[in-house]
């Protein structure tokens, strides 16, 4: 029996989750005589004719880490679907859209205009900015187009499974791995990770008060961080409640509070949302007026509360009046 | 004017993909080349809004292999930013967890990506020329030292940082978990099997390379030269430092040509803009962007291994620094122009790294619990900087009185290079492509120009096949395909 073939492909991202799956350090070994990868690390060939040559489905498994950013990702991302018998979304980039996916809080006009013309480093008296299509000196070359609006990536395919975290760790991946080799899949749509909170597993919980009550925020730059006491008992933002677990702890293993990179639980839509509710039961103010004092001391909710997940929000994006809605 | 046309797709990675178009003049020659990166996530523009203390945590997803370079330059940008000084301790462990972090990728880098080329050889079968055939030359035993020092470092910097891949513990003013003195036996033992282990990558550079002619002429011939001036971060000796200290530019003769603190960078980089790449080209200010050539009039410079090398007056460790001299006694002097020679320096760095992580371990001091300084002053401007393993990393903020980001400006590492390694590709394809006559050997002689920086794009190669992937495809002047090559295209 032929080995089965595993593909990895990259989207918008930042090289993170190949060297989560580098990571498995001795395991890798294994892996490799157990399949045949027919892209990775640094996914062979691009060009789409020679994918397009494969059959349909002859790819038992691709793993996809990374947004969808550019027209080139789409189309990729798209012709893997088409051959490849499963898909995993691999890492919270494609997961739930991840860190890029922030820059749906603007366009793509004013991004271009920051990198390409307000950055003060940059001299670019002409205004050039890069070009899908340009003829330089007779040349013509081109880039794929850069979208408005980041996507994750079952918004633009069908996604079999999911393996969340930034990055994914080793433990994950090995059982995905072994998941899919031993045929003992779960049902689709399922997220690699167990279905609970991050604080029914953290060690912390247990110095958690019963009524767990806090009347001011505090940033972690501002305060000496307790190495053992709940953050939200300090009164630190930690995104545990509204964290699905499997993550190991491990940015609370080194005293800092989570940001949420593995996504709410199966019966959570909007991570930010989830947060925002839990943060009103525990904000222990009745007045207006001192509740709107609390809130302030929150300085980017929305970039902290969806630090992984705007893409994935209810409203994806904001709204803006140079992009259409779902436009790209 | 023809249009004949050789576009190589390798499709790398992390800032995306990287694509090489060659074009040919009638006669077959090289007419023109580039390297294009067709990719952009606007850091610089989403981190506009956001708090100056979670950057650390939020820049690192810039590079998922160098998120600790990113990490740490954030943390310093943020000490500068809240004025606010770090606890002798907080240096030394972020020096420590640094250093780790240096030797773990130089290393890496070395035995499973650019080293093949050497270890196996430039005119191996593609098969061979990756990890698996470096482990076939030097025996598997070396290659679980690989594996085991690579993984020792990482359990160290997962231990201290949090998670390896985008660690979190960088607070402005200081760190957010101390070592203990359990901590401390168990990680020098880890520092010095780095030494030993550094000492052993050079020997085999040394059996393998510098003992065979031929690799010697091709390291020291002209397909991979170019005299252009040299970035690098220095101590107050003038030593190599990854760490700290001032940016030092030395012009293509080796003369200082700059030295200034990072807050100084906008009086001396630009940054040029081309219509064909998503990437940026950096430049030296004062000496001006005269296009993709080289030599003292063009204001390209190159950072990284070599270069901060040749930026410096030697290394501030014995080893490193007996290491050092001699790579410029067999180069003919200093500066070394030779691009394949940034293969050599990364050894020599890997071994001041471990050097480094022994003297920092050495010093009891680095257990105190003193380990953060909080922040006081208003914010309002920072700028930090570290040395990448693939270069000079500068991030400056600016943020309004609440220190909510206002501006952020990046030059990140592989860019400071973007122009040069267009260059040494032009300058590959030039001396190697006649007459039309493409060969699937200049496929990974072409690819020696680039993979010498290390270049982000490259990065992933740290994992199985050390060997980059390339198609060559050569189209007539009605842009039919009359030819192509392939390697390690299945």
């Amino acid at each position: 029996m032929s080995k089965p073939k595993v593909a990895f492909y990259w989207c918008a991202s930042c090289g993170g989750c190949e060297e989560a799956v580098v990571d498995l350090a001795e395991n890798i070994l294994k892996v490799v005589e157990a399949v045949d990868i027919v892209f990775w690390p640094v996914a062979l060939d691009f060009k789409r004719k020679d994918i397009e040559a494969m059959p349909d489905k002859s790819i038992a498994v691709t793993f996809i880490n990374g947004a969808i950013r550019l027209s080139e990702q789409e189309e990729m991302v798209k012709l893997l679907r088409k051959k490849s018998q499963l898909i995993v979304a691999f890492g919270s980039c494609a997961h739930l859209g991840g860190v890029p996916g922030l820059a749906n809080f603007w366009d793509r006009e004013s991004i271009f205009n920051r990198a390409y013309k307000t950055t003060p480093s940059t001299h670019n008296p002409e205004g050039i900015v890069p070009q899908e299509k340009v003829t330089v000196d007779g040349k013509e070359l081109t880039l794929p187009k850069f979208y408005n609006t980041v996507f994750r990536l079952d918004q633009i395919i069908d996604v079999d499974y999911y393996l969340p975290g930034c990055a994914p760790p080793p433990d994950l991946v090995m059982n995905a791995i072994n998941a899919i080799l031993e045929g003992k899949l779960p049902p689709k749509g399922t997220v690699l990770s167990p279905n609970k909170s991050l604080c029914d597993d953290c060690k912390r919980n247990e110095t958690k008060p019963e009524k767990l009550t806090i009347k001011e925020i505090k940033r972690p730059h501002e305060i000496m961080l307790d190495p053992e006491k709940c953050f939200l008992a300090q009164g630190v933002i930690c995104m545990g409640p509204a964290t699905r677990t499997g993550c190991g702890e491990r940015c609370i293993e080194a005293n800092m509070p989570c940001r949420g990179c593995f996504g709410p639980t199966d019966q959570v839509i909007d991570q930010g949302a989830k947060f925002l509710s839990v943060l009103a039961s525990i904000i222990d103010v009745n007045d207006e007026k001192e509740i709107e004092k609390v809130m302030d001391t929150i300085v980017d909710p929305a970039g902290t509360f969806y630090r992984f997940s705007l893409p994935s929000s209810l409203m994806r994006r904001k709204r803006m009046p140079s992009v259409a809605d779902n436009e790209k | 004017m023809s249009n004949n046309r050789i576009t190589i797709d390798p499709i790398t990675r992390l800032e995306g993909h990287g694509k090489i178009e060659i074009f040919l003049d009638e006669k077959g020659n090289v007419d023109k080349a580039f390297l294009q990166i067709p990719e952009l996530r606007g850091f610089e523009q989403f981190a506009v809004g956001r708090p100056a203390e979670e950057m650390p945590r939020i820049t690192p997803r810039i590079c998922g292999v160098c998120p600790t370079a990113h990490h740490m330059a954030s943390t310093k940008a943020l000490d500068d930013l809240f004025k606010v000084e770090p606890t002798p301790v907080a240096k030394k462990i972020r020096e420590f967890i640094y250093s780790t972090f240096m030797l773990e990728d130089h290393t890496l880098h070395f035995f499973f990506l650019g080293g093949p080329d050497f270890v196996v050889g430039p005119q191996a079968p593609a098969a061979e020329r990756n990890i698996l055939g470096v482990l076939n030359k030097v025996g598997l035993e070396i290659g679980k030292k690989v594996i085991e020092i690579r993984k020792q470092c990482r359990d160290i910097i997962s231990y201290l940082g949090g998670k390896v891949i985008h660690p979190v513990c960088g607070l402005p003013g200081g760190v957010s978990k101390g070592l203990t003195e359990e901590d401390r036996k168990k990680f020098l033992e880890v520092a010095k099997a780095g030494v030993e282990f550094a000492q052993f990558a050079l020997k085999i550079f040394d059996d393998i390379v510098l003992k065979n002619k031929e690799y010697v002429d091709i390291v020291t011939g002209d397909v991979y030269y170019h005299r252009t001036y040299y970035m690098g971060l220095v101590d107050e000796n003038n030593k190599v430092n990854f760490y700290d200290g001032y940016i030092r530019v030395v012009d293509p003769n080796g003369k200082e040509y700059a030295k200034f603190k990072c807050q100084d960078y906008l009086n001396h980089i630009a940054e040029h803009v081309e219509p064909w790449s998503y990437i940026k080209f950096p430049y030296l200010k004062n000496v001006g962007w005269k296009g993709f050539v080289d030599g003292e009039d063009s204001g390209i410079y190159r950072v990284a291994p070599l270069a901060r090398l040749n930026a410096s007056d030697g290394m501030a460790t014995p080893l490193a620094q007996e290491a050092y001299e001699k790579m410029y006694e067999t180069l003919g002097g200093k500066p070394a122009h030779n691009t394949l020679a940034f293969h050599w320096a990364r050894l020599i760095e890997a071994l001041y790294a471990a050097e480094r992580m022994v003297e920092l371990l050495e010093d009891k001091e680095i257990t105190d619990p003193n380990i953060r300084n909080i922040p006081t002053e208003t914010p309002k401007e920072g700028i930090g900087v570290v040395e990448a393993p693939r270069g000079t990393l500068i991030h400056h903020y600016k943020t309004d009185d609440r220190g909510i980001l206002t501006e952020a400006n990046l030059i990140v590492a592989t860019v400071n290079n973007a122009a040069a390694i267009n260059m040494s590709i032009r300058r590959a394809a030039e001396k190697l492509i006649k007459n039309g006559n493409v060969s699937d050997g200049i496929l990974n002689m072409v690819e020696m120009a680039f993979r010498a920086y290390d270049p982000c794009h490259a990065c992933a190669t740290h994992s199985l096949p050390g060997d980059m992937p390339l198609i060559i495809n050569i189209y007539d002047a009605d842009r039919k395909l009359i030819h192509q090559f392939k390697r390690n295209v299945k």
